[in-house]
This record gives C-alpha cells, sequence and structure tokens, in this order.
C-alpha cells in the first residue's frame, strides 16, 4: 500500500498469531465506540514519489527565491552563500537520522559536534558557557528572559526598540507566562535612547535587552547600555548578529550577561524562515540556569576522551516544573551547520567577510542616498544593513524594482508606523557591486517613476 | 563507597536526614540511606548564610546524574555556615556523610523540637 | 556473542580532538570575494570594532571534510539501524523529502519575501493546515511553534488568553503522573501550578482521582493518548466531560499521533487543542536533536487567540493592500495583484485577541514541506496504514518479548499495547543483577539503539518500545532474540552487561565526574 511499510500476507498472518488476535481491528478494540473516526481520513489519495516530486516543485516554482532574483532583503535573515561541505555533511545519514544523544557511547559524533558549537559560540559572543542552540532567534530572546526572571525574581523587563520585531513581539508574548511586564524603550535618531533607558531603570528591573546591530543596523553602544543596566542590578541580554561579531566587539567583552542570536546567516538555509537554530551564551554563573541541552567533556571507562549531555537535572525530563526552560531538544542539525561554517570561514575568514560587508554596505549606502527621492534614514555607523528614507510609496517602489528582478529590501512600515517611507537594506558576500549598482539604477528609476506619476493607477 | 551506618549520636528526621546537636548549634546532612537512593552527588547547591530553615522545610539540593532532591530540614532555625567544600568535593556526602559530608551548622530557635526527631535505632526501624 | 577482550577497534585507539586541535595558522577553506568598492577606514567607530578576532579553527577544506566525516562514524543512525526509542517514533526519513526541501523555490525562499512571490509556500502551508486540521478532527491550526514543547507551550498560553477573556483567573493545570517532563515545564512558564493526576490500577487517568481535583480553580488538563505507557485511555469521554463540566479546557499531547490515525481524532475525543510533533508522526529527520515542528490545532472557541501569523486563503476577486499594482513589468511581466495565500498578520487588528508571536517569521517551511510531501504520498488511507502497521508491529514485538523473556521484563500494565510498550526491569535487577541501564548498553554491542529507558516515571527500572511502521518482522525478531541473548547471559554472568559496552567508539562514560566539574567548551591557546 503506502510506500514505507513493509508487511506482506504472510507477515500479518504470522505476526497475529503470535500476538493471538484475529485482525488488526481487534488491536484497537481498547478505542471506545463514541470517539472512534468511522470513516476514512478525508485527505487526497497517496501518490507516487514522482508525481509528489512533480507537485512539489510546481510549488517550489511559484516562488520568488534568492535564485531569481537579487535580492537585498534581510531584517534577521540573510542570503549568504551556504558551501557545498555543509550540504554533503547535513545529509549524511549519520548526522540527519539520529535522534537526540540519549546514548552516548554510539553518539560521540553528535555530541563532539555539540561540544565544538558550544566553543566556537563562546569564542563569537565573548561569554564561556553556550548552549547546545534552541530553536531560533526571537525565542531565544524570549528564553534568556525567563533566565533572567530565575535569576533575580524581578518581574519587569525593558527592551529596546532596535530589537527585531518578531523577538519583542515573542517576548511580549511569553512575558505573560512569565508574569512578567516588558516595557519598551525607544530609539533616539536610529539608536537606543540612553537617557530614557537611563529614566526606565530601576532595582525591580530585571533584564535590559538590546540588539547588535539593531533592526535599523545601526552599531549600538553596548557598553554604555550594560554600564547604565547593571548599576541597578538588571541583567543585560544582547541579540547579536553573529556573522557582524568578526569585526565588531564581542557583546560578552562588553558587559553583556547573556548573548542569543539566530544564527541562520551561518550555513543555514532561508528555508522561508526555518528552521535554523538559536544561540544562547552566558557568564559562567549562569551554567546552572540556561535551557536546553549542554554537551560537556568527559572520559570513559578505560580512560578514552568522550562527550556526554550534561547538567541534565536542569531539564524538563528530571526537574519537571521546576526546570529551567521547557525545550527538550536543540536544533542540533542547524547548529552543525553552524560549526562547519565557521570552521569553514575560520578565524581570518570571519574577519574578511565582516570587513566586506561593511565596505559594500558603505558603498551601497552612500550610492542610494545620492539617488534623487532617497535619503538615509540615519547617519549611525552600520556593518551590513541600513535604512533609507523613499520620498515615494515604498510598497509601490518595492513592486517597481520588483519587476525589474531586484529585491529592494525590507519595507519599515510593515513593523515600524514611525518610519512608513523606510526601507531597510541588506547587504551580503553574494551581493556584488555591480548587483548595486544594479539596485541603484533600479530603485533610481523606481522612485522617479512613482513621484512622476503619484497615486496613478496604471491598468494592465 | 562507605558501608551503611546510623551512627547513635545522631537525631533522624523521617525524610532521611540527621542533626548533631552541640551547645545550641546543630549540624544538619543527609542519611546514609539517602546518598545511597540518590546515588553518586554531583552538586549541593546550598543555601545562604543568615537564611532561616523550617522543620520539615528544604533548603537546599543535591543533584545526581539524573535526579534532583529536596534536602530538608530536620530542625528549625537560622543557618550560620554552610560547608563550602561540597562546591568543589560534592563526592564527600556519599563517601562520609555524617563527617566531610555535612551540609549547614544551625542555630536553633527552638531547641525543644529535638524531642520530635529519632533516635538511630528508631528510625534503621523505619527502612 | 560473548564479551570482546580488550582488543580496541581503530576508532578507540584515537583519542578524539576537536577542530580547534586541528589545523595551522594560515589554513583555510573560505575565500572571500575580492573587494570590488573603494576602501573606506574607520567606518566603525573606536572601541567599537573586535580587538582579537574569534579564535575559529584555521583548516583547509579537506581537514574539515575527514574531520567531520570521521565523527559522523562515531554515531549510530536511523538509516543504519534499528532504533526502538519509546516516544520518539524513530520512523524510516523518505529521501524524497530531502530532494523536495532542498528545492531552491523553497530552501531560498527569503521569510519576508512578499506573499505575492511566496504563493508556493503558502499555498503548501495552507494545505499543511488544513490536512492537520482534517488529522487532528480541529477546524483552525497554527504552524507556528517549533517544536512539541513550543506548541505545549502556545497551547497553555492559549488557554491562559481563553480564561482571562472570559474574566476568569484560574491558577492550575492538571497532568498525569506519567506525562512527558515538557508538560509540567511547560505548565510552569505558562505561570501555572501543575496538578498531578493519579493513574489508575491500568495506567489510565484515575477518574476518581481527576474528579476530585477538577475544580473551577483548574485551568486546563493536560493528556496524552495513548499514554507514554502506550495505553489508550478507555475512559477519555468521562475525562473530557469532567474537564469541561467544570470550564477547562482539555490538551492534547500529539506525540502518540501515530497510533490512532484513522480510527479516532483529539477533536473527536473532545480536546480543545492539539500540538502534532511533526518529527514524529510525520517524519522529519530528527537530526541528532532537532529541528523538528509542533503546529498546533485548536477548536472553534480558542481560535480567536491562536499565534500570528496564519496563512489564509482570500476568496476570488478580493483586494488586499494599497499596494497593487497592475501593471506590466519592465521586463513585460504582470506584476502585483492581490495574492490568494496570505500571511494574516494582524488578525483582528488593534483588537486582536491573539496571544502574539511565538518566534520569528512563519514557522519551521523546511519541516513543513518535508511533512506536506509525506502527507501528498501517503494520502488518508496510507496514513491509516501507518496507524495499523505501528500498532501491529508493536503488538509483535511484545509478544515476542513476552514468550521469549516475559518472566524478566514483564509489561507493566495490561495486556496489549497501542503504538508501543512499557516493560519493567525491575525482575530482571532483582534476579539477575543487571539493571535496564546495562541492558540498553548491552544492545549497543548488539548493534541496536536501545529503547528510551528510565521513562515513564511511574515504572520501575522503565524500558519504553516503540517499534514503528516502518520495521520489518524480521528485524523485530532479531531485536527480540538480541534482549534474549542478553538475559540469557546475564544469567550466566551479570558482569558482562554491567559493564557492556565494548564495540563502542567508547565505553560507558563519566557522566558524574562531567557534571560535578563541567568542560564545556575547549580551552584555546591565547
Amino acid at each position: 500500500m503506502a510506500g514505507y511499510t513493509a508487511v506482506t500476507a504472510e507477515d500479518l498472518a504470522i505476526m497475529l498469531d503470535a500476538i493471538g488476535v484475529g485482525s488488526i481491528a481487534e488491536l484497537f478494540e481498547a478505542i471506545p465506540a463514541g470517539v472512534r473516526l468511522e470513516r476514512p481520513i478525508d485527505l487526497p489519495p497517496g501518490e507516487p514519489e514522482q508525481a509528489v516530486y512533480a507537485e512539489l516543485r510546481r510549488l517550489a516554482e511559484l516562488n520568488t527565491s534568492a535564485e531569481d532574483e537579487i535580492t537585498f532583503l534581510g531584517g534577521g535573515m540573510y542570503d549568504h552563500y551556504v558551501p557545498a561541505i555543509i550540504d554533503m555533511l547535513m545529509s549524511r545519514s549519520e548526522f540527519l537520522t539520529p535522534y537526540t544523544p540519549y546514548q552516548p557511547e554510539v553518539s560521540q559524533g553528535g555530541l563532539q559536534i555539540m561540544f565544538e558549537y558550544q566553543t566556537a559560540i563562546s569564542e563569537l559572543t565573548g561569554l564561556p558557557v553556550s548552549n547546545a542552540s534552541v530553536y531560533e532567534g526571537p525565542s531565544a530572546v524570549g528564553a534568556a528572559a525567563y533566565l533572567a526572571k530565575l535569576t533575580n525574581k524581578r518581574r519587569k523587563v525593558l527592551v529596546s526598540r532596535g530589537v527585531h520585531p518578531h523577538s519583542r513581539a515573542t517576548l511580549d508574548t511569553l512575558a505573560v507566562g512569565y508574569g512578567m511586564e516588558v516595557v519598551e524603550v525607544g530609539l533616539d535618531d536610529a539608536l537606543t535612547d540612553l537617557g530614557a533607558l537611563r529614566g526606565a531603570l530601576s532595582d525591580d528591573i530585571s533584564a535590559v535587552i538590546l540588539q547588535q546591530p539593531n533592526f535599523l543596523g545601526a552599531i549600538e553602544d553596548v557598553q554604555a547600555i550594560a554600564d547604565a543596566a547593571h548599576e541597578h542590578g538588571a541583567l543585560v541580554v544582547c541579540a547579536a548578529d553573529p556573522l557582524t561579531l568578526g569585526v565588531l566587539e564581542a557583546p560578552g567583552h562588553q558587559g553583556v550577561d547573556v548573548v542569543v542570536g539566530e544564527g541562520q546567516s551561518l550555513g543555514n538555509r532561508l528555508d522561508f524562515g526555518g528552521p535554523s537554530f538559536g544561540f544562547f551564551a552566558a557568564t559562567e554563573k549562569h551554567l546552572r540556569s540556561m535551557p536546553g541541552r549542554i554537551a560537556g567533556e568527559t572520559t570513559d571507562a578505560d580512560g578514552r576522551r568522550g562527550f556526554v549531555l550534561t547538567l541534565q537535572t536542569r531539564e524538563q525530563h528530571i526537574r519537571r516544573e521546576k526546570a529551567t526552560s521547557n525545550i527538550c531538544t536543540s536544533q542540533a542539525l542547524n547548529a552543525l551547520g553552524g560549526v562547519v561554517y565557521l570552521s569553514w570561514l575560520g578565524r581570518r575568514g570571519i574577519v574578511e567577510l565582516g570587513e566586506l560587508m561593511l565596505q559594500r554596505t558603505h558603498y551601497a549606502r552612500e550610492t542610494l542616498a545620492a539617488l534623487d527621492g532617497v535619503d538615509k534614514l540615519h547617519e549611525r555607523p552600520v556593518v551590513r544593513e541600513f535604512a533609507l528614507r523613499l520620498d515615494a510609496d515604498v510598497g509601490r517602489v518595492l513592486e517597481r524594482c520588483a519587476a525589474a528582478g531586484v529585491n529592494a529590501g525590507y519595507a519599515l512600515g510593515r513593523s515600524y508606523d514611525e518610519y512608513g517611507d523606510g526601507l531597510l537594506v541588506a547587504i551580503t558576500e553574494q551581493r556584488s557591486r555591480a548587483d548595486i549598482d544594479r539596485l541603484a539604477e533600479v530603485l533610481a528609476a523606481a522612485v522617479a517613476a512613482e513621484r512622476a506619476g503619484a497615486g496613478a493607477e496604471v491598468a494592465a | 563507597m562507605a558501608d551503611a551506618s546510623y551512627p547513635d549520636d545522631l537525631l533522624y528526621h523521617p525524610d532521611h536526614d540527621w542533626a548533631r546537636i552541640q551547645d545550641g548549634v546543630a549540624t544538619f546532612g543527609i542519611t546514609w540511606f539517602a546518598q545511597d537512593a540518590l546515588g553518586e552527588v554531583v552538586f549541593f547547591d546550598p543555601p545562604e548564610v543568615g537564611s532561616s530553615v523550617t522543620a520539615g522545610e528544604s533548603y537546599a539540593e543535591v543533584e545526581s546524574v539524573k535526579a534532583v532532591s529536596d534536602v530538608i530540614a530536620p530542625l528549625t532555625g537560622e543557618i550560620v555556615e554552610v560547608n563550602t567544600t561540597l562546591a568543589d568535593a560534592p563526592e564527600a556526602i556519599n563517601d562520609d556523610p555524617y563527617g566531610a559530608g555535612w551540609m549547614v551548622r544551625v542555630t536553633l530557635s527552638d531547641p525543644a523540637q529535638a524531642d520530635g526527631l529519632m533516635d538511630s535505632e528508631t528510625y534503621v526501624g523505619t527502612l | 556473542m560473548s564479551a570482546p577482550d580488550a582488543s580496541q577497534t581503530k576508532q578507540q585507539r584515537e583519542r578524539a580532538t576537536t577542530i580547534f586541535e586541528k589545523g595551522a595558522p594560515g589554513r583555510r577553506a573560505f575565500r572571500a570575494p575580492d573587494l570590488d568598492v573603494p576602501q573606506v577606514d574607520g567606518l566603525i567607530p573606536e572601541g567599537m570594532r573586535r580587538a582579537q578576532p574569534p579564535r575559529l579553527p584555521e583548516a583547509s577544506e579537506p581537514e574539515l571534510v575527514r574531520h567531520y566525516v570521521n565523527l559522523s562514524k562515531r554515531n549510530f543512525d536511523l538509516d543504519s539501524g534499528f532504533y526502538p526509542l519509546g516516544s520518539c517514533t524513530m520512523k524510516h526519513n523518505p529521501r524524497l523529502h530531502e530532494r523536495v526541501a532542498a528545492l531552491p523555490g523553497h530552501a531560498r525562499l527569503h521569510p519576508l519575501q512578499d506573499p505575492r512571490r511566496a504563493q508556493g509556500a503558502l499555498e503548501l502551508m495552507f494545505n499543511l493546515q488544513e490536512s492537520l486540521a482534517e488529522i487532528a478532527g480541529l477546524p483552525h491550526v497554527s504552524l507556528q511553534p517549533s517544536a512539541g514543547s513550543h506548541g505545549e507551550l502556545a497551547g497553555v498560553l492559549l488557554t491562559r488568553a481563553y480564561h482571562a477573556d472570559r474574566g476568569e483567573q484560574r491558577t492550575t493545570v492538571l497532568t498525569p503522573d506519567s506525562a512527558h517532563g515538557t508538560n509540567p515545564a511547560t505548565v510552569t512558564m505558562a505561570g501555572y501550578e501543575v496538578v498531578k493526576v493519579a493513574l489508575d490500577a491500568a495506567g489510565g487517568v484515575d477518574v476518581d482521582d481527576l474528579r476530585a481535583k477538577a475544580d473551577d480553580s483548574v485551568a486546563c488538563l493536560m493528556l496524552t493518548n495513548p499514554s507514554t505507557l502506550g495505553i489508550f485511555d478507555p475512559n477519555i469521554e468521562e475525562i473530557a466531560s469532567i474537564v469541561h463540566g467544570v470550564g477547562a479546557t482539555l490538551y492534547y499531547d500529539g506525540a502518540n499521533l501515530n497510533a490512532i490515525m484513522g480510527y479516532s481524532r483529539p477533536g473527536d475525543m473532545g480536546f480543545d487543542i492539539v500540538h502534532f510533533n511533526l518529527h514524529k508522526t510525520f517524519t522529519q529527520p530528527h537530526g541528532g536533536g532537532g529541528p523538528g515542528a509542533g503546529p498546533i490545532a485548536v477548536s472553534d472557541r480558542i481560535e480567536p487567540y491562536l499565534p500570528r501569523p496564519q496563512v489564509v486563503r482570500r476568496p476570488p476577486g478580493a483586494q488586499n493592500g494599497s499596494n497593487a499594482l497592475h501593471e506590466n513589468g519592465a521586463d513585460g511581466r504582470l506584476v502585483g495583484g492581490p495574492p490568494i495565500f496570505d500571511l494574516d498578520e494582524d488578525r483582528g487588528g488593534r483588537d486582536s485577541k491573539s496571544i502574539g508571536k511565538l518566534r520569528g517569521f512563519q514557522g519551521n517551511y523546511g519541516v513543513f514541506v518535508r511533512t506536506y510531501a509525506y502527507i501528498r504520498s501517503l494520502g488518508g488511507e496510507g496514513l491509516q496504514d501507518v496507524c495499523e502497521v505501528a500498532v501491529l508491529n508493536a503488538n509483535y514485538l511484545l509478544a515476542r518479548l513476552r514468550e521469549k523473556v516475559g518472566d524478566r521484563l514483564p509489561l507493566a500494565f495490561g495486556e496489549r499495547c497501542m503504538h508501543e510498550f512499557v516493560l519493567s526491569g525491575a525482575p530482571m535487577k532483582k534476579e539477575l543483577g543487571i539493571r535496564t541501564l546495562d541492558l540498553a548498553k548491552r544492545l549497543l554491542d548488539h548493534g541496536f539503539h536501545p529503547p528510551t529507558v528510565y521513562f515513564p516515571l511511574v515504572v520501575d527500572e522503565a524500558l519504553l518500545i516503540e517499534p514503528t511502521e516502518t520495521e520489518t518482522r524480521e528485524t523485530l525478531d532479531a531485536f527480540a532474540d538480541a534482549i534474549a541473548a542478553i538475559i540469557a547471559e546475564a544469567e550466566a554472568d551479570p558482569e558482562i552487561a554491567r559493564n557492556a559496552p565494548y564495540t563502542t567508539p567508547v565505553r560507558r562514560l563519566d557522566e558524574a565526574g562531567a557534571a560535578k566539574r563541567p568542560r564545556v567548551r575547549e580551552v584555546l591557546p591565547q
């Protein structure tokens, strides 16, 4: 029948006989009549592999992917090149198909990779302890707030408006369950308003949450924010873009207690938003309050080096209602992609890549801001993403650019009422100077066309 | 791990905790039975000096690899000392539960509470 | 099989070295594209530029490949052997799913792409929502949660929103003793207190205990049915009636959905909220511990509170937004126009009762692609076949084990099972002196992944076995034979099992040592 079961008529006879029943139906007798589904599941009939492939390909072709246009979309996920070595490793059965490493003797590969991943994340963030990853970026921000609550029992969190809108929305959702109040701190010319932050700080603030670079692309003064927060004993949580940390100082070296973030840009595909992984690193004293899996080094019965899941008493399967989180698994396969990517980039590569993004971003920003009807939304230093202001309807401009095969970026008005004229443009190493020049050409034309015929609806 | 023992000079609480009272100060720990049930102790999460403990309530946690247990106070009082050596050597709770594995010292607020605890023989009878 | 002597495998002789210990300064795999724009200095303000580069590995691509491929050989995986890990549903992962998920139209689609240019993805998600609704017997689906535990959290937060909207302050959530640890952990994170409900002698919910504890302080009962004991609760209708009678919601942990597809649906049992484990029932590869996805399906009364965004299908001709252009683009293509499938970001607008977002973007789309391929491959009839064979295989393996080792490893509850069953190793421990853990470790030497051990907690020396529908009878026979051989071996010499395994890349590991003095990263030279 279906492709993946293997019971022949002969098997069935032998198996029913061994069980001591006359039919499969007898095995379901425990299900009371009142809750039985007395009809087949109403779904289209199953199809052979080639037909399903054709259907999934049809759907894929209805999407405009980063392969089909020159894209400058960012806003939390970025079109970086994924090296072939990652495809090869992530599709290996030995990494793709095991479960969580409950039996360490036969899971040393996965466990050692978690250990290497933790080492790489510690290096990148400048913090000594990392877990083996969590779901993804925004929920990692929410998880950090829970760690803050467990640590200092305070009930209020300050979050910068520069933090990703999805992270703030996720935090709002989860805080209801935590019994915490979330208070937003506004931006002052695209940076977290330090004066407003100081005014909002008090000794009942559990944590201050910021993002580096922030959603508008601007580099925050992390040290100043951390110092202000620590004066009141609040934890400092920083959501960081990991690929900027080759050129930007590690938040862990700037007084931050917990660094989290979205790991997609480290060797993971866009996948329309997931699966990817979230990273989560902290200072030593938070080791036992961390959520999620942690791999640790040990020795075996013969004294050989080995790795295990450790500090499991934090976790839900042991501590149950007192657990540090309800998270079960990490995103092991995606985190594998992350550590392989960081190893592939290497110590020099991550700096070179950061420098390349920095230079091209500067070039793009200056080139685009020089266009008629286009201005910088802010003048703050940026690394890989920047915000513009358009003197034309952003949505319509984006449509015109898309028609010319260029995805010009993210309309900030989708998340920020105050930036209805804002456009967020992201640069990766895959966007060359020629691509940027093409964007400038297309954007200039689109803005000009909109300004010329503002409001005119042209029939197809 | 040492063999089972329940010294005569201690008082016992039914949740497998012991107290040794000298000059109004009591030392608390867990019994041989408790540490054996728990297995190899890997972490002792101590309370703070100056905090108060209440008889029958938890004042600390001990962890093995796959379990967490509350440590119950046999008597009420205020903690004046915690065994800081357990941070680096929690195995003392297994190896020497009545000696190096002690957990806290407490000034008792109601010494008469001790009358409600068991002697060694009575406690062993409950096991 | 006898205990091997001290001769070690090649893997065992070599010390494990991390990628940070390999390579050499100056080696690299990555080559940056050339700088094609004018170099400008001082773009990062003083003090914000990183002083020391992160000490990442320095290795060539061949070194990286060899390192990670050799590590892969130190893993046991489902593709090479039987993996009867109870409650985890380790069924075969069809390779078609990997192929279709890797199509650039799916894999390289940006999550913030305009919905008009992501119609394939949104159509897929819409169809998946509809399919999951039919399977659950509940009309409304959110695909957003990233894992089962995340779906649980969504479910309890939905419950909270539902009660709050009715002006009720409820404080507790009931869970049975046999529940997954995620249930009580979730309850705490959602701001409720856990109240445990006892099990009856048959392993089901103790209805009297439930009735005694169900009052108007109860927000929800979280239940897995069949339970983690592999038993379908025959009192489910009465349980639902008690819970609904006090105004609480009924939450279904979908971990064990493989056991009922085609026979019963959580919605028909009276549940209000269900989470699916797409990585279990719908065979997303487990990846060594993630990723997964944990969509939820809910009843009409819970629908207003669902997370944002959901995928909706606009009626034909409906206009959407002000940005729609109806003109030919520069290359003559028609652009714009209202999308048929859309992301409903602010359902209800400012008055929305939605609990909000649980994560970034739309969920684990890559998992949805695989799930959708699976559902399209199997259809309704195929999903029922999955369920029937899963239950058949479990009962067959149970029968074989009872016949061979039933006295040492008895079934914990009942006579038969659904898709999984729990044996107790208590007699084995008492009579042979080997624990369930020893049996598990010795199974590794036989080339099998052990079942789940020491869960559920309500069974002493528990062994939770879930063979799944994709295993052959020959495999089940071989597994039963291996267990019997280990028991027979332990009758003669229990020391062999106590010191197992022998043939694995490492032997039994010092977990206590790891926990006492945690080393969670490589210490790198300055």
